[in-house]
C-alpha cells in the first residue's frame, strides 16, 4: 500500500517537474498512439460500417476474422510485423524496423479490429433505424456507409478512443518492433517495462499512473466534445 | 451557416485523408530527418540497463554528429538482429558466439572494447555457504545444498557464461526444482531472484543500478574467471548492402579510440566504476 | 368502371411472408391516377406491409407489381416515425435530392422551396434531430415532396402526433396531392380518412376486402369486415 502512495507522489512530481526525457517519452507515446488511432480508424471505421450494412460474399468470414483478431495476442502481431519489416523480411527495404513508423504499423494492426468491431455495432444499431428510410430514398451501399459513419460520428469518436486506448496501452508488440530505443521508440509502456526490469518498481508504477492520467485526459476531452456536439446536433 | 450535404461528405472524406496523410507525414518526416545520421546498435540489456549508453551516446554524437540508437536484447538475440541485417553494429559480450558470427561472415571484424565482471548474488543468510571469491566452489555448494538458483535461460551472454561456469564446476546441466529458468532479461531475472530469495548470476552493472534487491547481497565476486569481455563489430555490408557502413564503422572506431575508452572508464554509479576499457590500441 | 383509365400501379396476387407468417395473401390492387387513397384495416391486417411491398421495401414471395408506362414512377415514402439524419433540416431535404442525382443550384432551390411549403423555413438550419415530432414529420414530408414524386406512400404519418401537428400534416398531404402526386396512405384515424380520402382500400387478413369511393365506403361499406370495422366492433368477431 505504501508503495502505491509513494508512486502517486512520484507521478505528481514527474508531471510537475518532469525532465525532458520524461516529457519526450510521454510525447512519443501520445504522438504514435494518436497516429495509430487515426490510421486504424481511417481503415477500421469504414470496414466496420461496410460489414454492418453491406451484404456481400465473404461477409460472415470477415466478421469472424475481425472478432478473432480482437483476441490476437499483441506479441504475435509484433512478431509478424517484426518479420515483415526485418531486413530479411518482405518489407525490409523500407528500413522501418526499430523506428516510430514500425510502432505505428503494429499499433494500427491492433487498432483496426477493435475499431471495426465496435463501429460495426454502432453502425448496425443505427442501420436498424435508418434502413427503410435510406432504401426508400434509393440510397446504395456506398452512400449508406458514408451516411451512417457521418451520422454516428459522436459514438464513433468513442470507438476511435477505444482504439487509442488499445494503442497507448500496448507493450508487447511495441517492444518487439520498436526496440525501446531511448528518445526514439521508448514509449510509456516500454519505459514502464524497462523500469520494472531495473527493479525500480515505484518509478514504474508512477509512469503507469501518468499513463492512466494521459489516457484519462484524452478521453475526458473527447467526452466533452461529444456531449457538446450531441447537445447541438441531436 | 449552410450545411450542404455534398460538402459534408467531401469534408468528411477530406478530413479523413488529411488525418491519414498527416499521420504518415509525421512519421516520414521523423525518419527522414534522422535518416542520414542514425545507426542502429544491437546491444545487451546489461549495458543498456547499467546506464552506460546514457553516458556514451551523447559523447559519440558530439564527436561525430551521428545518432546511435540502441536496441537492448540478450546477446543471442542481438547477434540474430545482426544476422538478419536489422542492426548496423553489434556490441555484445559472448566471445565464442561473436567469433562465430564473424567467421560466418555476418560481422566484419570483432574488436575488444571493455570488460566488466559477473557476480553471484544471493540471500544475505547464504544458506548454501557459497560466499567467497571462487565462482566454481560457490556454484558447487549451491548445487549440493539445492538452494534456489534463478537462471536467465535466454541465450544471452550472461546465460552462456553461467552455463560455462556450471560446466567448469563439474555440473554438466543443473536441474531440479531448485534451478529455475526465467527465460527473460537480467532485470526480470533479478526481480524473480529477489522475490524467491534465490541465488543468481548477474553482471555487476545491472546489479548496481538494480533497486528491488530485497534480501539479496553479493555472494561471490572478484574471481578472474568472472571477467566479462565485450566486443564490438560492424555488421558485414557484403551480407547486407543497406548497412550504414561509414557511420557504423565510425561508432566502432570511436568506442575503441582513446576518447571512447575514456568515456567508458568515466562512467560510475555511486563512485564505482562499472566497465573497464581494454581495447588494444 | 366502364371506361377504366389505365392504372398507375397494378399489383397482382402479392404474397408476402415474414418470419414464417403469411402477411399478404394474394393481394391484388389497382391504383388509378389522380386520387387520394386511404388504406384502412384492423391492426395486423397488413396495411403497412402493403405499402412497403408496393414501395419496393419488402420483396413479395410471389405476385407482380406493374407500373404504368416504361419508367418506374418516382416514389417516396413517409413513415410513422420519421428518420432524421444528424444534420440540419435543410440538409436532410438536400440529402434526398442528392441521392436522386439532383445537384447544385436546382438542389438548393428545390430544398428551400419544399422547406418553405411545409412552413419550416425559420428553422431550416436547426439540427433536424432536435426538432419536435410534428416538425420532424413535416420535414419528412418536405424531403419527400422535394423529390416531386408521382406517388407518395404514407404509413400512419400522424399516429405519433398531437391533433394540432396531425392537422398540419393533413394540410400538407392535401397540398402535395393538389400538385398532382398520387397519395396512398394508411391511418387509424377515421376522421382523417374521411377528410383526405377519395377512395378507401380496406384490407382484411392480407387481402383487399374492398376498394370503394370514400363517400360510399363510409355510407355503405360493401364488405362485412368493413362494416364491423366501422362500427368499431372487434374485427376478429
Amino acid at each position: 500500500m505504501f508503495e502505491i502512495f509513494a508512486s502517486l507522489g512520484l507521478a505528481l512530481d514527474l508531471m510537475a517537474n518532469g525532465d525532458s526525457a520524461f516529457v519526450r517519452v510521454v510525447a512519443i507515446s501520445l504522438e504514435l498512439s494518436l497516429a495509430a488511432a487515426v490510421l486504424g480508424s481511417a481503415i477500421g471505421l469504414p470496414l466496420g460500417a461496410l460489414v454492418a450494412i453491406g451484404r456481400f460474399p465473404g461477409r460472415r468470414s470477415l466478421i469472424v476474422s475481425l472478432n478473432a483478431l480482437l483476441g490476437l495476442p499483441s506479441v504475435v502481431v509484433g512478431l509478424v510485423v517484426y518479420l515483415m519489416l526485418s531486413r530479411a523480411g518482405p518489407l525490409g527495404t523500407w528500413g522501418l524496423l526499430f523506428t516510430p513508423g514500425a510502432i505505428v504499423i503494429a499499433q494500427t494492426v491492433l487498432v483496426i479490429p477493435i475499431v471495426a468491431a465496435l463501429a460495426r455495432q454502432v453502425v448496425e444499431d443505427s442501420w436498424n433505424e435508418y434502413a427503410e428510410q435510406l432504401r426508400s430514398l434509393g440510397v446504395g451501399t456506398g452512400r449508406a456507409v458514408r451516411t451512417l459513419l457521418w451520422d454516428t460520428r459522436f459514438s464513433l469518436l468513442t470507438v476511435a478512443l477505444a482504439g487509442f486506448g488499445r494503442a497507448a496501452s500496448e507493450v508487447g508488440a511495441v517492444m518487439i518492433v520498436g526496440g525501446n530505443i531511448d528518445g526514439v521508440t521508448r514509449v510509456m509502456t516500454t519505459a514502464i517495462a524497462l523500469e520494472t526490469s531495473k527493479g525500480d518498481l515505484p518509478l514504474a508504477l508512477a509512469l503507469g499512473i501518468v499513463l492512466i492520467l494521459v489516457v484519462l485526459a484524452v478521453n475526458a476531452g473527447a467526452y466533452a466534445i461529444r456531449e457538446w456536439s450531441a447537445k447541438h446536433h441531436g | 451557416m449552410e450545411l450542404n450535404i455534398a460538402m459534408n461528405f467531401r469534408r468528411l472524406a477530406v478530413t479523413w485523408m488529411a488525418a491519414a496523410v498527416a499521420a504518415s507525414t509525421i512519421l516520414a518526416a521523423k525518419d527522414a530527418s534522422a535518416q542520414a545520421t542514425f545507426i542502429t546498435v544491437a546491444s545487451t540489456t546489461s549495458t543498456e540497463q547499467s546506464g552506460l549508453f546514457k553516458q556514451l551516446l551523447p559523447d559519440f554524437r558530439k564527436a561525430t554528429g551521428i545518432e546511435a540508437r540502441v536496441v537492448a536484447l540478450g546477446t543471442g538475440q542481438a547477434l540474430d538482429m545482426g544476422r538478419r541485417g536489422d542492426a548496423d553494429v553489434v556490441f555484445v559480450h559472448d566471445k565464442v558466439a561473436e567469433e562465430k558470427f564473424v567467421a560466418d561472415g555476418f560481422g566484419v571484424k570483432r574488436l575488444e572494447v571493455m570488460y566488466n565482471d559477473f557476480i553471484v548474488v544471493g540471500p544475505k543468510a547464504d544458506p548454501a555457504g557459497a560466499k567467497g571469491k571462487d565462482i566454481l566452489a560457490g556454484l558447487k555448494k549451491i548445487e549440493a545444498s539445492k538452494s534456489p538458483f534463478v537462471s536467465r535461460a535466454d541465450k544471452s551472454g550472461t546465460h552462456a557464461a553461467e552455463l560455462r561456469y556450471w560446466k567448469a564446476a563439474g555440473i554438466e546441466k543443473p536441474q531440479g526444482a531448485w534451478y529455475r529458468e526465467t527465460g527473460s532479461g537480467m532485470g526480470p531475472t533479478l526481480n524473480t531472484a529477489s522475490a524467491m530469495n534465490a541465488y543468481a548470476l548477474t553482471d555487476r552493472g545491472t546489479w548496481l543500478s538494480f533497486k528491488n534487491r530485497g534480501e539479496l547481497v553479493i555472494v561471490v565476486e572478484g574471481d578472474q574467471r568472472l571477467f566479462n569481455q565485450y566486443g564490438v563489430m560492424l555488421v558485414n555490408p557484403a551480407k547486407h548492402a543497406h548497412v550504414k557502413k561509414e557511420a557504423g564503422q565510425k561508432f566502432v572506431d570511436w568506442v575503441v579510440s582513446p576518447a571512447g575508452q575514456a568515456a567508458i572508464a568515466a562512467y560510475k554509479i555511486d563512485g564505482e566504476q562499472l566497465f573497464f576499457p581494454n581495447a588494444k590500441p | 368502371m366502364a371506361e377504366r383509365p389505365s392504372a398507375l400501379l397494378r399489383a397482382r396476387d402479392l404474397t408476402v411472408v415474414l418470419g414464417g407468417v403469411t402477411v399478404l395473401d394474394r393481394l391484388s390492387l389497382e391504383i388509378l391516377p389522380g386520387l387520394r387513397t386511404i388504406v384502412l384495416g384492423a391492426n395486423g391486417a397488413g396495411k403497412s406491409v402493403t405499402l412497403r411491398a408496393l414501395h419496393g421495401l419488402i420483396p413479395p414471395a410471389s405476385g407482380t407489381i406493374d407500373w404504368q408506362g416504361d419508367r418506374t414512377p418516382r416514389q417516396a415514402m413517409v413513415f410513422q416515425r420519421p428518420v432524421m439524419l444528424r444534420r440540419s433540416a435543410l440538409a436532410n431535404v438536400e440529402y434526398g435530392l442528392a441521392v436522386n442525382g439532383i445537384d447544385g443550384d436546382p438542389r438548393r432551390r428545390r430544398a428551400r422551396e419544399a422547406i418553405a411549403k411545409v412552413g419550416l423555413e425559420a428553422i431550416a438550419h436547426r439540427p433536424a434531430r432536435v426538432l419536435s415530432g410534428g416538425e420532424q414529420q413535416r420535414l419528412a414530408l418536405a424531403r419527400a415532396w422535394a423529390l416531386e414524386p408521382d406517388i407518395l406512400f404514407l404509413d400512419e404519418p400522424t399516429a405519433s402526433l398531437d391533433p394540432g401537428a396531425a392537422g398540419e400534416v393533413e394540410r400538407i398531404v392535401a397540398a402535395i396531392a393538389a400538385e398532382g402526386t398520387r397519395i396512398v396512405m394508411t391511418t387509424h384515424n377515421l376522421g382523417q380518412a374521411r377528410r383526405l380520402a377519395d377512395e378507401i382500400v380496406f384490407i382484411h387478413q392480407g387481402r383487399v376486402a374492398e376498394q370503394t369511393p370514400a363517400d360510399r365506403f363510409f355510407a355503405e361499406p360493401q364488405s362485412q369486415h368493413a362494416r364491423h370495422f366501422l362500427k368499431g366492433e372487434l374485427p376478429w368477431n
